[in-house]
């Protein structure tokens, strides 16, 4: 590329990027510290003095650590059941084990609610056996949050301890072995120390998704208040200083928990040569049959979820009352989804805004990619970690930054009213995209060998040529993986759809809670069943390009 | 049998062809044995199988008259050092030998001395505080020997030790491997598809070939003394002739290769091939110090020099024959040039068995 021409680029879409990502923290930065009569530390006074911002700061921080506790607990003894034993099943199971991640979060947490809650089915059940007149328990409050946490969230440690393993050079086991080594000796002081970095990466991923977790806690919570579902009311209540202040508060102790578990050790990188070890056949007859119990339990309870949505699809409005079971059933949801103009409105709306942040998000993510990996530039770094910089905070904060910095008309300060437009979810479904599906691009640039594209243009492909023919088919696995995550995500998005939705541009997650809000249960689970269908879909097509180009 | 390692029926199928079948061999204390064989052949599954990584079907390993299959690799007392030599990335180069010292319950401060002086053993003194990711390839070997060499094991495994290496690092580190083995005098066992590789490193050489030993023995012996034909055309330079019998008496053989009449000492060719007797057709593996020229017109092979490579002392010959076969001959540089016509009569007879008879047909 010609030197100054890629100059330009790069400062365009670093300028773009920081518009986009930088630019409406910092709004909510200086408006936290800011009064009617100039700056002020009012808002952070208070907050300090009042101990109900401490509680559900407190909240916050104790609830997502032990979030990733539970679901190291629970996902790393399943990723080594998996990776390293052979049972009856073990495929078919391993492949379940990731079905929490179909369920977007608003739709898992209604499920849950349908499920474990006091009139759910499990509840109902438990009642109904034990003959008492008043449901067994109340699912609210920390315990609840914690419970669909440890469901949602074990899934990163299961799906990244695996991978882990996968990577593990099994010489290095075997070595440990020829020196005398036993099992637990062989686990402790080789297998676990170097799947450290992919525990490491699994706890910070879930710390920072039950930190920044809103779903949960806005149903569950009552008055077990978090910081996410703070803001929210807070700003609802009209306070509006506050929930700048209480936003600069989270994004801190976000901040703060990355800087505690980012890696500072040495990098600890294997040969990586060896092949993975192949899953050894559990001999021990009682042995088997209990891991494939195990197994087989834990896939039931994996489905649950899913199975009580689909069943309370089918339940007509106002029929299911004191029954453990709902008394009738039919197909009327499903057809009001795909009738009724009213209903059929959020799901266009979720799926075109979906779609389009997926693709504005892919395109920044390749021009990144072209502008940054090829040759480092002065600029590159910068971008780079503009495209992180969504990861970095809640979607809770985000949203409040953007309803911020778009709901005044300052062209001239880069500020425009988009906030009540068409334009401002899209955008926003576009910044949270940006990190996963950069991550993935960027991934895949560096994957390319740079001989190829020179080899291209050794034949004389030009620059256009080339993306089309040669990066652009290269990149395809990274495309499809990037794409997946950010569509799925985008189209399940509540946390940041709450605070910035319009009436026209309702995505399904808002109907969903709407539905539920007037007793339409069947009408919530239907769309929940089809998100639930549509991100199922989406994933096995993303993986499966992913190996056709293997 | 008083040998220190036995290895004994040893079997581990994987299926009809691949896997180690009814292997069964000896080594003297002290001694290094070398498995050879291309890739396939079973050589790094019978190394497995010693270590205690793979499980045999059937078959003992003995050391010093124990079996040892019953025991899991941590109990065996076999060092092994790796093919892409398996340091613990996460630990530094003195905690990665010192971790088979401490498995075996050496206290840490004791161990710190024996650490010392295995890396003194393989000229890394000084280098216990360094992270193993910044060695070198040829220095990450050494420590991998060190490491497997510290707990004082029965036996060392070696499994492909100098794949990794550059050409010039190669020739180096096999020598100082051997010195260092010899140094040790531990019972070694080397995997490797290179034949310079077996002939520098092992006393003796196993030569595998689909799971099932061909031949035992000596580098002399194999390349002297093939017992098949695999191993005629595994071990050192040959090409393969079509020939025929015709004649056979008790001493000796005369073998009709094209025109030529070769006459070959009649024992080995017995050997080779049950029932030989007059007409039987034979695969002849030819070495290239096997046959000199002569000018042509004489009795003997006529054919063509096609191309000559100078290796020093001597130059290697392509000599095309009239139905289109290939012979390789080394001789003095000057002996012929491209585009001579040639005869080639044998060398005078010596010990080695320059010219192998096989039976079968074709080349």
């Amino acid at each position: 590329m010609n030197r100054s021409r890629g100059r330009f680029a790069t400062t365009l879409l670093a300028l773009l990027l920081g518009w986009l990502v930088a630019y409406p923290l910092l709004l909510v930065a200086l408006e936290s510290v800011q009064g009617p009569g100039g700056f002020t530390l009012e808002w952070f006074a208070r907050f300090v003095r009042e101990p109900r911002e401490w509680q559900a700061l407190w909240a916050t921080l104790w609830t997502s650590v032990v979030s990733v506790l539970l679901a190291g607990v629970l996902g790393i003894p399943l990723a080594f059941l998996f990776e390293r034993f052979d049972f009856p099943g073990r495929r078919l199971l391993g492949a379940l084990v990731a079905l929490p991640v179909v369920l977007p979060p608003l739709v898992g947490v209604i499920a849950f609610l349908f499920l474990y809650g006091e009139t759910g089915f499990v509840g109902r059940i438990v009642q109904a056996a034990l003959g008492l007149a008043e449901p067994a328990w109340r699912l609210e409050g920390a315990w609840a949050i914690l419970l669909v946490h440890a469901y949602s969230l074990y899934v990163y440690f299961s799906l990244f301890t695996r991978a882990g393993l996968a990577r593990l050079d099994p010489a290095a086991i075997e070595a440990a072995h020829s020196l005398g080594a036993g099992r637990w000796r062989t686990l402790t002081r080789v297998t676990l120390p170097l799947l450290l970095p992919s525990l490491r990466g699994a706890a910070l991923l879930s710390f920072m998704t039950a930190l920044a977790s809103f779903s949960a806690p806005y149903i569950f919570g009552g008055g077990f208040r978090v910081m996410t579902t703070q803001i929210v009311f807070t700003r609802l209540n009209g306070e509006y200083g506050m929930a700048m202040a209480q936003t600069v508060v989270l994004s801190l102790l976000a901040l703060t928990g990355l800087w505690l578990a980012s890696d500072r050790g040495v990098e600890t990188a294997g040969s990586g040569k060896g092949v993975a070890p192949s899953a050894v056949p559990i001999r021990h007859r009682g042995l088997r049959v209990l891991a494939t119990a195990l197994g087989w339990g834990l896939a039931i309870l994996l489905l649950l979820p899913h199975a009580t949505l689909v069943l309370l699809s089918f339940v007509p409005v106002g029929t299911w009352t004191i029954e453990t079971f709902p008394p009738a059933y039919t197909v009327a949801n499903y057809i009001a989804l795909a009738t009724d103009p009213g209903r059929l409105r959020p799901l266009g709306n979720s799926l075109w805004m979906a779609t389009l942040a997926t693709v504005v998000a892919l395109a920044l993510a390749v021009a990144a990619g072209l502008l940054t990996v090829r040759r480092p530039r002065a600029g590159a770094a910068l971008i780079e970690r503009l495209l992180a910089v969504p990861w970095l905070v809640p979607g809770t904060v985000f949203a409040v930054a953007l309803a911020t910095a778009f709901s005044v008309h300052q062209p001239l300060l880069g500020r425009v009213v988009l906030v009540g437009t068409l334009w401002i979810l899209p955008m926003a479904y576009v910044i949270r995209n940006l990190p996963i599906t950069s991550r993935a691009v960027l991934a895949g640039f560096r994957g390319l060998d740079p001989a190829l594209d020179e080899a291209a243009a050794s034949l004389g492909a030009g620059r256009g040529r080339r993306l089309v023919r040669v990066t652009l088919p290269l990149l395809r696995p990274a495309l499809a993986a990037g794409a997946t995550l950010a569509f799925v995500t985008a189209l399940g998005d509540f946390v940041t759809s709450i605070i910035l939705y319009t009436y026209d541009t309702r995505p399904l997650s808002l109907e969903i809670l709407s539905s539920l809000r007037q007793g339409d249960v069947g009408i919530a689970s239907a769309y929940g069943v089809f998100l639930m269908l549509l991100s199922g879909l989406v994933f096995a097509l993303g993986s499966e390009r992913k190996a056709v180009t293997r | 049998m008083s040998d220190y390692l036995e290895i004994a029926g040893l079997t581990r199928r994987f299926s009809a062809h691949a896997g180690v079948f009814e292997l069964s061999l000896s080594l003297a204390a002290g001694r290094t044995l070398a498995l050879l064989g291309p890739s396939g052949s079973g050589k790094t599954t019978t190394l497995r199988l010693l270590g205690g990584f793979e499980t045999p079907d059937a078959g003992a390993i003995r050391v010093d008259g124990a079996d040892v299959v019953p025991l899991r690799p941590e109990a065996r007392r076999f060092g092994m050092v790796f093919q892409h030599y398996a340091l613990f990335p996460h630990l530094d180069v003195g905690q990665n030998v010192a971790f088979g010292l401490e498995s075996r319950g050496v206290h840490r401060a004791a161990a710190a001395p024996r650490v010392t002086e295995a890396l003194a053993l393989v000229d890394l003194a000084g280098f216990e505080r360094r992270p193993v990711a910044g060695l070198s390839g040829g220095q990450q070997q050494r420590v991998a020997l060190a490491r497997a060499l510290a707990p004082e094991p029965r036996v060392l495994l070696l499994d492909e030790p100098l794949s990794n290496l550059d050409p010039a690092l190669r020739e180096r580190t096999r020598r100082e491997l051997r010195a260092l083995i010899r140094r040790v005098g531990i019972t070694t066992v080397i995997v490797t598809h290179e034949q310079e590789d077996a002939f520098d490193l092992g006393d003796v050489i196993a030569v595998l070939r689909d799971g099932r030993l061909e031949q035992l023995g000596t580098p002399e012996a194999l390349y002297q003394a093939p017992a098949t034909a695999f191993v005629a055309g595994f071990i050192g330079r040959g090409s393969w002739l079509q020939g025929r019998v015709a004649r056979l008496d008790d001493a000796t053989a005369e073998v009709l290769i094209g025109d030529a009449r070769w006459t070959l000492p009649a024992a080995p060719m017995r050997r080779h091939v049950p029932g030989v007797a007059v007409g039987t057709m034979l695969r002849v593996l030819v070495r290239p110090e096997a046959l000199r020229f002569a000018p042509a017109g004489t009795a003997g092979l006529a054919g063509e020099v096609t191309d000559r490579r100078f290796a020093g002392a001597y130059a290697f010959f392509q000599v095309r024959l009239p139905g289109g076969d290939q012979v390789e001959v080394s001789a003095a540089p000057t002996a012929a040039a491209p585009g001579d016509r040639v005869a080639l009569v044998p060398a005078p007879p010596s010990d080695a068995e320059l010219i192998a008879c096989f039976p079968g047909e074709g080349r």
